[in-house]
């Protein structure tokens, strides 16, 4: 399997407050990787080193085999997806512009182009069109929270990064956007890391989990691999939680 | 005092012009420069607090005696006067730019920069937008202050509303005194009310109220 990403002895922070140590992990394409611990466990600061916005202390991060200390961290970003954790929209921006942001920081779209990747963009999130000239402050959590995922999905990156994506909307809105989630990875092949602190969540999506706990991978596997052979204590009380 | 008004038009209108000519040089320049310190200083919190003191400190130096100062510099006439002016307006300026820059939200900004935006573009795109309102708010009170105290800089002989008032003062005119103050609270109001358009349709443009 092609590793997408790769990190190899991965340390952040600053003296004594390490927020990460010694993290090593690979991602294979189109793997979807779920990202689970408790708060303070440093799962946000792992993300974000994937795509540069915390570089490691120490140790070294290659996304697509390049190392990211040496490329251009804007050009790589515009390739990844982001989203997180109450969508953030940008308020001041329609949900057309708001879906049209990574492409058009790279060149001048035309308005139909614009226009016609809206549209595809809110069909692959079940939306509908009209919503395109609305502001993000007249959706519901459920259909920002789509939103983020068209934007983060808009330039077709091979990459995903999800910090906690489903984690501000009711339960019932959540499992339709799990759902949709699996079936865009399924079309689109893309590779997703995933963090969340629901376990039932953890287990419906992720084709490998990985526990962290400290600042450190505690035990990753599949589900049937983590409910066989739990690593301690910690990790039984997580997966029955 | 309408009589006064009509009976010297063309000296009124003549100041008028004048003011409005120096205001809105001063207000040019405040708010080019506020804007750019705004920006600069946003960025580095030390450097805010040390610029926002000198210009807090400059704001408390009395208009009279600033004009005072600069005129060895500069001599007299509408060039101090837009100086004095410039400094004057910079205070709203600089401080709802730099308030407005970095009280947009965090999270927001990180996914701008997390989905590839380079410093200029979340700036441009993202930053000033949202800055926006607090930015406008600042600017209607600058514009205001300098219409306001370009009354005067026609003490260091600038031209202007001011050379109405100081005459009238001279000449024990009250009535001369007041029509040139009436004007100049008049054109402070109209431009406030202008810029209230202005901000309303910025905020329909970002969707705001």
């Amino acid at each position: 399997m092609d590793k997408v990403i790769e990190l190899r002895d991965c340390s952040a922070g600053y003296g004594e407050n390490k927020v990460l140590s010694h993290v090593s992990l690979t991602v294979g394409k189109g793997e979807f990787l779920v990202i689970i611990g408790p708060s303070g466990c440093g799962k946000t600061t792992l993300l974000k080193m994937i795509n540069g916005l915390v570089a490691p202390t120490q140790g070294e991060v290659a996304v697509r085999g390049e190392r990211l200390a040496d490329c251009d961290l804007v050009a790589l970003r515009r390739h990844i997806g982001y989203a997180v954790q109450g969508a953030k929209l940008f308020p001041h921006m329609t949900v057309e512009e708001n879906i049209c942001y990574v492409p058009s920081l790279e060149r001048k779209m035309a308005k139909e182009e614009k226009k016609a990747l809206a549209e595809q963009m809110l069909n692959m999130v079940q939306l509908p069109p009209e919503v395109a000239a609305r502001f993000p402050k007249q959706l519901s959590g459920g259909q920002q929270q789509r939103v983020g995922i068209a934007r983060a999905m808009a330039a077709n990156p091979d990459i995903l990064l999800m910090d906690e994506p489903f984690g501000a909307v009711d339960e019932i809105t959540r499992k339709g956007l799990q759902e949709e989630l699996q079936a865009l990875q399924k079309k689109t092949g893309v590779t997703i890391v995933f963090i969340t602190h629901d376990i039932g969540e953890a287990f419906l999506l992720g084709s490998r989990i990985l526990i962290m706990k400290d600042g450190g991978v505690w035990q990753e596997g599949t589900k049937e691999e983590l409910m066989e052979h739990p690593r301690d204590g910690f990790v039984k009380r997580l997966l029955y939680r | 005092m309408l009589q006064i008004l009509w009976d010297r038009r063309e000296f009124f209108l003549t100041c008028l012009a004048e003011h409005i000519r120096i205001s809105l040089t001063a207000v040019v320049c405040a708010g080019a420069l506020g804007i750019l310190i705004g920006i600069l200083i946003s960025g580095r919190q030390r450097a805010a607090s040390v610029v926002l003191g000198i210009i807090n400190v400059i704001y408390t130096i009395p208009s009279i005696s600033l004009l005072g100062f600069l005129i060895p510099f500069t001599g007299i006439g509408n060039k101090t006067a837009v100086i004095a002016l410039t400094v004057y307006g910079l205070l709203p300026i600089v401080r709802n730019t730099y308030t407005g820059l970095v009280n947009v939200d965090a999270g927001i900004l990180e996914v701008a920069q997390g989905l590839g935006a380079d410093g200029r573009q979340t700036l441009l795109r993202v930053r000033l937008p949202l800055a926006l309102p607090v930015m406008i708010s600042g600017f209607r009170n600058m514009v205001v202050m300098i219409i306001a105290m370009g009354g005067i800089a026609s003490f260091i002989g600038a031209g202007g509303l001011g050379a109405a008032i100081y005459r009238g003062i001279t000449t024990y005119n009250m009535t001369l005194t007041a029509a040139g103050s009436l004007l100049i609270a008049l054109l402070a109001l109209f431009s406030d009310w202008l810029l209230a358009k202005v901000e309303r349709m910025a905020n329909r443009r970002y969707g705001i109220g």
